[in-house]
């Protein structure tokens, strides 16, 4: 909206005069960036720097890690499947850029036909260090105690509305506290398919809405049935990655999308559902929470971002995983973009095709599909101060947080949200008339209507005398003055003083 | 001698002006009078454009960032105050020159006379909305869009029945010709384009062929 406000008065001015001005768009290539307001590009320090980068040397593995996509943190444990080598490695973050194999999973002891793994995708541990793994080429989710025995599996979904000849793919799983388990299926597009702890299929959770188009569907009427057959079918899509977070939501991403439908508002790239699976994500941002705002080619590369995975922090922060870029895009709880940073390319800190995404800590895991590798990343000293001033301002501790704040503005001038974050600390010190000018600069019209609706009421409090003075003058002065005029006039007329 | 037609001159230009705000209450009546009764002036006419030239250009600084977000890169103030003037001149032209044809009694002149009074409630809204919008909320915004669209609509109500008056036209045929000189105005801009793109090509026909005789000298 904003963006077409932009550029629609940039058309009007282009319009009234018609010689041509080429504009330049000017884009600095930044690691890490941000947007303002306008959606420009805002060239920003780094918020993650990355601490190590690991492949099977690094790691000492007996042979390369083959096309890895899952990944799971579970305090300083790390799951990586191994996909294409059938397998599972358990890591243990040791110190801060030390990663040590634990063990190598690739089979395991029960009463079933098949003890070992074809192509695990995604695997899940729950507090009580049982593991859940989606077994995609076996068809079904295991569940294995701590020392790898079997437990129980979860089969494909008994449900009418599914192909029984379809073989059920499970690629992303997500556990709850109660044991029941999410899962993202390849192949099947109602939403999560979720069952409760004993095994048991209890239905879809968030599906997301089918979304048409008037003309495809006007097109449709026309068409004959061996077009039609041709033609695109209006389903629903699949989700390609889920996390549970910390509250027991489910954060789940699409990728792939039509940039019209992002732009349109009419399908989202991130969701949050809670167990009704309605949508209860927050977009209070200046930006829809798509990534990368600007689309076009560039670089070889085209389209929206392209979400993958995403990964929720305890401080209500989460992060979204964009491999078509290969970038990272953190929001706060609002959904304010924290920062982008990453890209496509060979050095530390830029991904081939990252697949997967976790976090310990505020530390965050990046898996790359395509390079083989895992990299670690550690807030920097500004990445550090954002998140500190964001915890202090929900434990309460305003000044703290506005110091806090002021640091990560010294070190980035161009940060809107240090800015407002000020502000806020400001606001929440009842300081309305300086909170005023932090949210007018980087236009924050609704706490900035918050702060002046105080400032506006303490100031009336305080002049309330004159206020009432001035009113009064208004009305008694011009009354007053008729009242003079009027006696006069009566003096004047009066007939004693006529002579 | 010489001061008092000054001053005369001066009450004259005063009343006009003040004239302006009888225009805006009474439309019919008023730009029947500017011109056959010869109440209105050219240059009070050039000061009601000026002062909405001035507001708009104020507004763009002195306008709460609630309503008004500028974007201070892509500004050019001449284009800007040019986005005002160009549409102007536009439909005075246009429209005088269609409605010469059809039995309009206006002249040119006086169809930009009228055009400039009928800006007169912009400036007048507009200046003190813009001071009134520094001390509004976002929940208080209905009352800066109502004012602020009101006097948009009334300048538009004033300019159909200013034209009617001056052409000395029936209603009917007034809005005709309000539409018929928006087509006006666009034949004028698509002459206008083609006319400098011919001239850019013609220019750029010279250069080369300036170009080609450096080379072969």
């Amino acid at each position: 909206m904003k963006r077409m406000i932009k550029r629609i008065g940039a058309l009007a001015l282009g319009a009234v005069i018609i010689s041509g001005s080429s504009m330049v768009v000017c884009a600095e290539e930044n690691y890490t960036y941000n947007y303002d307001w306008w959606g420009d590009v805002q060239g920003s320090p780094d918020f993650y720097t990355v601490t190590g980068a690991y492949t099977s040397v690094e790691l000492g593995l007996d042979k390369n890690l083959s096309s890895p996509r899952g990944l799971f943190a579970a305090g300083n444990l790390i799951y990586l499947c191994d996909t294409g080598n059938n397998r599972i490695i358990e890591l243990e973050k040791v110190s801060e850029s030390e990663l040590e194999v634990v063990r190598i999973i690739d089979e395991f002891k029960g009463d079933v036909e098949n003890t070992g793994f074809s192509g695990p995708t995604d695997i899940a541990v729950s507090e009580e260090g049982d593991f859940y793994i989606a077994d995609k080429g076996n068809a079904r989710i295991l569940k294995l105690d701590k020392d790898l025995n079997y437990l129980m599996q979860f089969d494909k979904p008994v449900d009418s509305t599914l192909d029984p000849a379809a073989i059920f793919q499970p690629s992303k799983i997500a556990i709850d506290t109660a044991g029941r388990v999410y899962c993202v299926a390849s192949g099947i597009n109602k939403g999560l398919i979720k069952y409760e702890n004993n095994g048991e299929f209890s239905g879809f959770v968030g599906a997301t809405k089918v979304r048409f188009n008037w003309t495809d569907y006007i097109w449709k009427r026309f068409a004959t049935q061996a077009q039609r057959d041709r033609m695109e079918s209006f389903v629903p899509t699949e989700y390609d990655n889920l996390y549970m977070d910390y509250e027991g939501f489910i954060f789940v991403v699409e990728g792939d999308q039509e940039a019209e439908d992002l732009k349109a508002n009419t399908d989202s790239a991130v969701r949050r559902l809670n167990l009704l699976g309605n949508d209860i994500l927050v977009r209070n941002g200046d930006w829809v929470v798509y990534g990368d705002l600007y689309m076009g080619s560039g670089g070889g590369y085209e389209g929206p971002s392209s979400f993958k995975d995403v990964t929720a922090l305890d401080n209500d922060v989460y992060i979204c995983m964009d491999d078509n870029r290969g970038r990272l895009f953190g929001y706060d709880e609002q959904g304010r973009m924290l920062f982008a940073c990453g890209g496509n390319g060979n050095m530390d800190g830029y991904f081939k095709k990252p697949a997967a995404l976790e976090h310990i800590g505020t530390d965050l895991i990046v898996l790359d599909s395509m390079d083989c590798s895992l990299t670690l990343f550690t807030p920097t000293e500004f990445g550090n101060l954002v998140y500190q001033a964001m915890e202090q301002f929900d434990a309460g501790e305003y000044d703290a947080s506005e110091a806090s704040w002021r640091r990560a503005m010294e070190l980035n001038g161009n940060y809107d949200l240090a800015y407002i974050g000020i502000g806020r600390a400001l606001l929440s010190q009842e300081r309305y008339e300086e909170a005023l000018d932090y949210f007018e600069i980087k236009y924050d019209a609704d706490n900035y209507s918050k702060a002046y609706k105080q400032y506006r009421k303490e100031w009336v409090e305080e002049h309330i005398g004159g206020i009432i003075a001035v009113i009064l003058a208004l009305f008694l002065i011009p009354m007053s003055i008729g009242k003079v005029k009027a006696i006069k006039h009566e003096i004047d007329v009066a007939d004693i003083f006529r002579r | 001698m010489d001061a008092s037609v000054k001053k005369v001159k001066f009450q004259k230009y005063l009343s006009s002006l003040k004239f302006a705000l009888y225009c805006i209450s009474h439309p019919l009546d008023g730009f029947w009078d500017l011109t056959h009764e010869k109440r209105g002036t050219y240059a009070a006419a050039n000061t009601i454009l000026a002062l909405t030239l001035i507001v708009r250009v104020m507004k763009l600084r002195y306008t709460s960032f609630i309503f008004m977000k500028v974007y201070w890169e892509e500004l050019n103030i001449f284009l800007y105050i040019a986005s005002i003037l160009f549409p102007l001149l536009m439909f005075v032209v246009g429209n005088w020159a269609l409605t010469t044809l059809f039995d309009g009694k206006g002249r040119l002149g006086q169809v930009y006379m009228a055009s400039c009074y009928c800006l007169t409630p912009y400036p007048l809204l507009q200046f003190p909305l813009m001071i009134f919008s520094n001390f509004v909320t976002v929940e208080e915004k209905e009352f800066y869009m109502v004012i602020g669209g009101l006097s948009i609509i009334w300048c538009g109500l004033l300019f159909i029945a200013a034209m009617g008056q001056i052409h000395e036209y029936s209603a009917g045929k007034n809005i005709l010709f309000m539409v018929a000189t928006l087509f006006a105005m666009l034949v004028i801009i698509f002459i206008l384009m083609l006319f400098f793109s011919m001239i850019l090509q013609g220019v750029s026909y010279f250069i080369s062929l300036g170009k080609e005789l450096l080379f072969r000298l």
